[in-house]
């Protein structure tokens, strides 16, 4: 027995540690880990070595710093010069485009449109990664005691990353975007196609369940869609960087990442996302022409001279068909006086106020139902629609036998002219019928 | 009266040489932890650096250095568990485990065979034992566990040649931490 045992030591060794790993992957299997529960294992081995990888980094950052802030300062003066250059020129942008921003959040706020907002943000140092191909999780330097949770958002300014699976004390796991286990819900920010972005075994990204019949070009960018209520609506994604037909009617999009994922070294972990109405406290009064650009039906963009000024075409629907042409990020014209013009191209403009799959139509609705119940032929005088001369909550049916769209009835009413107690909107205009 | 000595005596496997080579213990349980962490640190910085497999290396090398199977069992499992222990969640601890005690007992039975000091012997070793590190772990995951995993020999190949380059330049490394 003896001379046996002596024999075949090294295969029973062999047999035995085998036997015992695999055991370990039965129980594994048939008990996976609890959501948050995490093998001890892995606590010791991130623990011990997450201290080194820490010194490593700050280490290296220490030195970095101490190379570009005191000794490599070649340029700088010129670079100086051109960063004081842009940020003048951004001076003058920002007010151009605080206007145009301030519009979208008063119309946000009279449809009650609530938003997901980065309310808190936890700055981290990725230091580390699971070291192997087949698995591409990255370790960054916080954890549990700075607030960071399992399913939490991690981004960077450029893009998002991936998202928390495991949070030690003072480590966390990211999974990132381009391994094989990650979904993402995302959409394309122009043709508002909604998919499920994939990482590969290759660290390729996909863009999956488009049909193959949707148009979708490369260059087009991708954001996220909120869908899985881990990511936040409207954060880019990537780019479309080539387009194929794939299994199934489905389109294989693949996505080039904004993020760089195979170097990065800070990133910011979300964690707390607020979803709440757009502050208009220090907006100012709200505009009648906002208002009453819910209220009544709209009329397409640019009116066709010629035209038969029926209204009926346009009731309701000038949103629905304006809305996939503009793009989002589109110039909403401020201080227009057109009502039904600004409303429609600020919900346009604004992404997270178009859904995907649905017409913006659907995500900016009227207030009143009436607008945008098919149009019904009416004895009475037309409100011409994009005028603001309906009283706001009034009745705005359009009739077909309108005077043309093209030939205002009455004068607007000065855009900024504010809805409140002190100036009540005007008693409704009504523009004669031309006898039939 | 002295025999001229052979050109090529020094390639040929000599009882001295094919004696197990002693380490210092410390070595013994530092490399492998050096070598998970370079792993795990450098491949956060250089991505494509995740081609390489250090801690397999670190496996190889002190089991055909040490010539015995349980010795070289026991290191595989070792660093095999602790590369298991730094995946993710749905990377089951045993896969690396598995994978690495097989390619230690290989290589040992196998050092006791064939001279392991030759950088030629050296670089096919290297190739030979990723590619069945490499098809091991595809038979662990698609077999026992089936997970998606996906088999490409090109991409198998083109990394076995890399880790056979770097690890040559590793194996002449970790041999100043001989004793014998």
């Amino acid at each position: 027995m003896d001379s046996i045992l002596g024999r075949y030591r090294n295969l029973i060794v062999l047999a035995a540690i085998l036997f015992a790993q695999i055991i370990a992957l039965a129980i594994q299997v048939r008990r996976p880990a609890q959501d948050g529960e995490i093998r001890l294992i892995r606590i010791w081995a991130v623990g011990a070595l997450t201290p080194f990888e820490k010194a490593v980094i700050h280490t290296q950052q220490w030195a970095r710093n101490g190379w570009n802030g005191y000794l490599y300062l070649r340029g700088v003066r010129r670079e100086n010069r051109q960063l004081h250059a842009d940020i003048e020129r951004m001076k003058l942008e920002q007010t151009r485009l605080s206007e145009d921003a301030n519009m979208a959040r008063r119309i946000q706020a009279l449809l009650a449109f609530k938003e997901q907002y980065i309310d808190k943000t936890v700055a981290a140092q990725v230091i580390g990664t699971s070291g192997s191909e087949q698995s591409r999780l990255l370790y960054i330097d916080k954890g549990s005691n700075d607030g960071v949770r399992p399913d939490m958002a991690v981004i960077t300014p450029t893009g998002i990353v991936g998202k928390i699976v495991q949070a030690s004390p003072n480590s966390a796991q990211v999974l990132p975007i381009n391994d094989q286990l990650s979904g993402v819900g995302a959409a394309l920010k122009d043709s508002r196609l909604q998919g499920i972005l994939k990482g590969a075994p290759n660290g390729t990204t996909t863009l999956q369940y488009i049909m193959s019949d949707e148009p979708v070009r490369p260059g087009e960018p991708v954001i996220t869609s909120g869908g899985d209520r881990i990511f936040p609506k409207g954060l880019p994604v990537g780019t479309v960087a080539s387009v194929e037909p794939g299994k199934d009617l489905f389109l294989n999009i693949r996505v080039i990442p904004s993020a760089r994922l195979e170097r990065l070294e800070e990133v910011l972990v979300v964690t707390k996302i607020e979803e709440k109405l757009p502050d208009t406290k220090d907006l100012g009064p709200i505009r009648a022409s906002d208002i009453l650009s819910q209220r009544l039906p709209g009329v397409p963009a640019t009116p066709v001279a010629g035209a038969s000024g029926t209204v009926s075409g346009t009731t309701g629907t000038a949103a629905n068909s304006a809305a996939p042409r503009a793009t989002p990020g589109a110039a909403v014209p401020s201080g227009t006086g057109k009502a039904q013009t600004s409303t429609s191209q600020t919900a346009v403009a604004n992404p997270s106020a178009t859904r995907s799959g649905a017409s913006s139509a659907t995500a900016i609705k009227p207030a009143n139902p009436n607008a945008t119940a098919p149009p019904k032929p009416s004895p009475n005088p037309a409100v011409k629609p994009g005028n603001a001369t309906a009283p706001a909550g009034t009745s705005a049916t359009p009739d077909s036998n309108a005077t043309p769209a093209t030939k205002p009835a009455v004068r607007n009413p000065p855009a900024n002219a504010p809805l409140d107690e002190t100036n009540p909107p005007p008693p409704p205009k009504t523009a004669e019928t031309p006898p039939q | 009266m002295t025999a001229p000595a052979m050109p090529f005596r020094e390639s040929l496997t000599s009882r001295e040489q094919a004696a197990a080579h002693q380490f210092n213990w410390l070595a013994i349980l530092l490399v492998p932890l050096v070598a998970i962490f370079v792993q795990a640190f450098f491949t956060a910085q250089l991505s494509w650096l995740a081609v390489l497999d250090l801690p397999m290396m670190v496996v190889v090398f002190f089991a055909v250095a040490r010539r015995n199977p349980v010795a070289g069992c026991i290191t595989g499992a070792i660093v095999g568990l602790l590369q298991d222990a730094l995946g993710g969640p749905a990377h089951l601890i045993g896969m690396y485990g598995i994978t690495d005690t097989i390619v230690g007992y290989l290589a040992s039975s196998l050092g006791l065979k064939i001279d392991v000091d030759h950088p030629g012997t050296r670089f096919l070793i290297i190739y030979g034992f990723f590619v069945i590190h490499q098809g091991v772990y595809y038979g662990v995951g698609r077999g026992l566990l089936r997970q998606p995993l996906s088999w490409s020999w090109s991409h198998v190949a083109v990394a076995a040649l890399a880790n056979a380059i770097v690890g040559l330049l590793v194996f002449r490394f970790l041999d100043r931490f001989r004793q014998r």
